[in-house]
């Protein structure tokens, strides 16, 4: 006979009062457990929408002169010269030390031409690539180009150029057809007409050069000013801009949902503090008798915290690791249904250990006062209702 | 440490509880000692102050007056720990009502005093086998108190009182639950273990088991009579 007989044959006697307690460990951990496994998916959900979003570098050459524009309004007569890259070197890219975290790189040519006796911009991309940077992009009508002499028109050059989809016009005395006019984006892509890239590299007589590159990193957190330090050491004639605009909306949305699931986890926590409390606190009001029989056969009041705590412990065990499977269930089967193309990421050993030994310690905190209480109890008290 | 001749002695015990602002006197005043080896039953009426008495002489309830001198320890001169070392030590207590674990087994019931001891189990179950053959339930002895008679729950109790082989054994009304029949049985029992060297005392208000001590001690409106 020892401590833990008495506080093992406890919890077996009063099996629907332990069960009521163990119930209110595991609804406090299995919420955290989702909350925390459903967040983790969202979080890693809202990135890779975000990468979608468009890039978040942008690689253009090195000028000397600089832009005088803003918002897409040129002001001032500086004229200066359109420069250009090598696309041959552009391979480079796909060495550089985090080369596993870009995710589209989209290579144009920029250059004027002129249809139907007016200038327009011309703007040569690899569709393939684009078209997965550009996910916003929505047709009129038509489709999007299939071969080299298909185009895309942006609304306001289709309205200044007066062209329907499924017209063609004449450019450097070849035929294009116009596959689709895209509706206004409210971007520069609405004034220009966009071409497959070698073929508006041949037009614009830019055979193997580049205007500019973007480049979606795809990556948690994403170290961008790393990305961008890499990119510009491969090329040194470059200019690598990050947008940081876009890494801080989407790590304020990671935040966001971290805070979310904080609070909500800090709320879950204290209901279930509250729950242990005052069932363990009605077992050792009912086992007042018992606690005066304890003491009066010469129970160190330490022996009586011991089983209650024990007691408290082996319930936090259970309530723990019940709490961690049924949370990671309940995420595995929830995440399909609130987020669209949700993935369940797997079990989190260290989630799990973290959660159980949080249960241990809710179970043990919560039962210190009512063990203190019994272990302080007067055995003539106690006697007293024998 | 007090050196005196008696094993238990009480000098100028007072015991005052307050019902509201109103005081009672548990105990007056008392002022007599037992011996090694006595059988002592102390009689009285109800609220006489005997169950009071009897406490206090278990280190369980702190008089308001006097000392209670055991074995030369002067049981409220010491800290409320110490007291219960003294209890594990000293005492085996049989509660009215018999007071058995519901939980435990005939066997983990009278070894229950001996799991806060560092002695190995196997020595603690040999322990506890042998009180519970001595009051005759060995076939019993993996069985839960509610499937015992009263009678049989009286041994365990009793049982449990002297595993760990306490000089004194205070009982609180052991036979109060019992019918003729097995209270007799129940006194020959204690008296059967007073002869074996435990001092005794029993605390009843059946006047017929002051046969089988060896001295009486009246208690009427807190005060000793012999």
């Amino acid at each position: 006979m020892k401590l833990h007989n008495i506080s093992f044959g406890n919890i077996l006697r009063k099996k629907a009062k332990m069960l009521f307690l163990v119930l209110g460990l595991v609804i406090g951990i299995s919420t955290i457990v989702t909350l925390l496994s459903i967040t983790e998916s969202m979080t890693q959900n809202i990135e890779k929408r975000l990468n979608k979003f468009g890039a978040n570098i942008i690689m253009t050459p090195k000028s000397e002169n600089l832009s005088l524009s803003y918002g897409g309004i040129y002001v001032g007569g500086v004229n200066y010269k359109v420069q250009e890259f090598d696309q041959d070197r552009l391979t480079h890219i796909r060495s550089i030390k985090n080369a596993k975290s870009l995710s589209i790189v989209a290579p144009k040519v920029l250059g004027p031409v002129v249809v139907n006796d007016k200038k327009v911009l011309l703007m040569g991309v690899v569709f393939k690539e684009e078209l997965s940077l550009k996910t916003w992009w929505q047709k009129t009508n038509g489709y999007f180009p299939q071969k080299d002499d298909e185009v895309i028109l942006g609304s306001q050059v289709a309205k200044f150029l007066g062209v329907k989809t499924g017209q063609t016009f004449e450019l450097s005395n070849k035929l294009f057809k116009i596959s689709t006019i895209l509706k206004s984006t409210g971007s520069s892509e609405d004034n220009a007409i966009i071409a497959d890239l070698k073929v508006s590299q041949k037009v614009l007589g830019k055979d193997g050069k580049l205007s500019m590159v973007e480049i979606a990193a795809f990556c948690r957190g994403c170290p961008i000013n790393e990305l961008t330090l890499q990119i510009a050491e491969k090329f040194p004639n470059a200019k690598v801009t990050a947008m940081k605009q876009a890494v801080m909306s989407k790590m304020q949305s990671i935040e966001m949902f971290k805070s979310f699931s904080l609070g909500i986890s800090i709320i879950v926590i204290f209901i279930g503090s509250l729950l242990v409390l005052v069932t363990m606190m009605g077992s050792v009001n009912e086992r007042t008798r018992e606690i005066g029989i304890f003491r009066a056969i010469g129970f160190r009041k330490g022996h009586v915290m011991q089983i209650i705590l024990l007691e408290a412990m082996v319930l936090g065990v259970i309530g723990g690791l019940t709490g961690f499977c049924i949370g990671n269930l309940l995420a595995w089967g929830i995440i399909p249904l609130v987020m669209k193309d949700g993935i369940f990421f797997g079990i989190n050993i260290n989630l799990g250990i973290v959660s159980t030994l949080m249960a241990v310690a809710l179970s043990l905190l919560a039962s210190l006062y009512p063990a203190v209480k019994a272990s302080n109890m007067d055995p003539s008290e106690a006697l007293r209702a024998l | 440490m007090t050196h005196t001749d008696h094993l238990i002695e009480i000098k100028g015990l007072g015991k005052d509880y307050f019902s509201g602002d109103t005081k009672v006197s548990a105990i007056k005043k008392m002022d007599f000692f037992i011996d090694d080896e006595e059988f002592i039953t102390i009689m009285g009426q109800s609220g006489s102050g005997k169950s009071t008495l009897l406490a206090a002489m278990g280190a369980l309830n702190q008089p308001t007056r006097g000392r209670i001198i055991v074995d030369s320890l002067d049981l409220y001169a010491l800290s409320n720990e110490q007291r219960a070392d003294f209890r594990s030590e000293y005492i085996g207590f049989v509660f009215q009502s018999f007071q058995l674990i519901p939980y435990l087994t005939v066997l983990e019931n009278v070894k229950l005093p001996l799991a806060v001891t560092s002695q190995k189990n196997k020595i603690k179950n040999q322990m506890a086998l042998d009180v519970i053959d001595r009051v005759g339930l060995s076939e019993k002895a993996h069985r839960l108190p509610d499937q015992l008679s009263g009678g049989e729950q009286e041994r365990v109790a009793i049982a449990r009182a002297i595993v760990k082989k306490p000089p004194i054994i205070l009982a609180d009304e052991p036979t109060g639950n019992l019918d003729s029949s097995t209270s007799q049985e129940i006194m020959m029992l204690l008296k059967s273990l007073n002869m074996g060297g435990y001092t005794i005392v029993v605390v009843t208000h059946n006047a017929d088991m002051k046969t089988y001590a060896s001295r009486n001690i009246k208690v009427q409106d807190g005060e000793y009579y012999e």
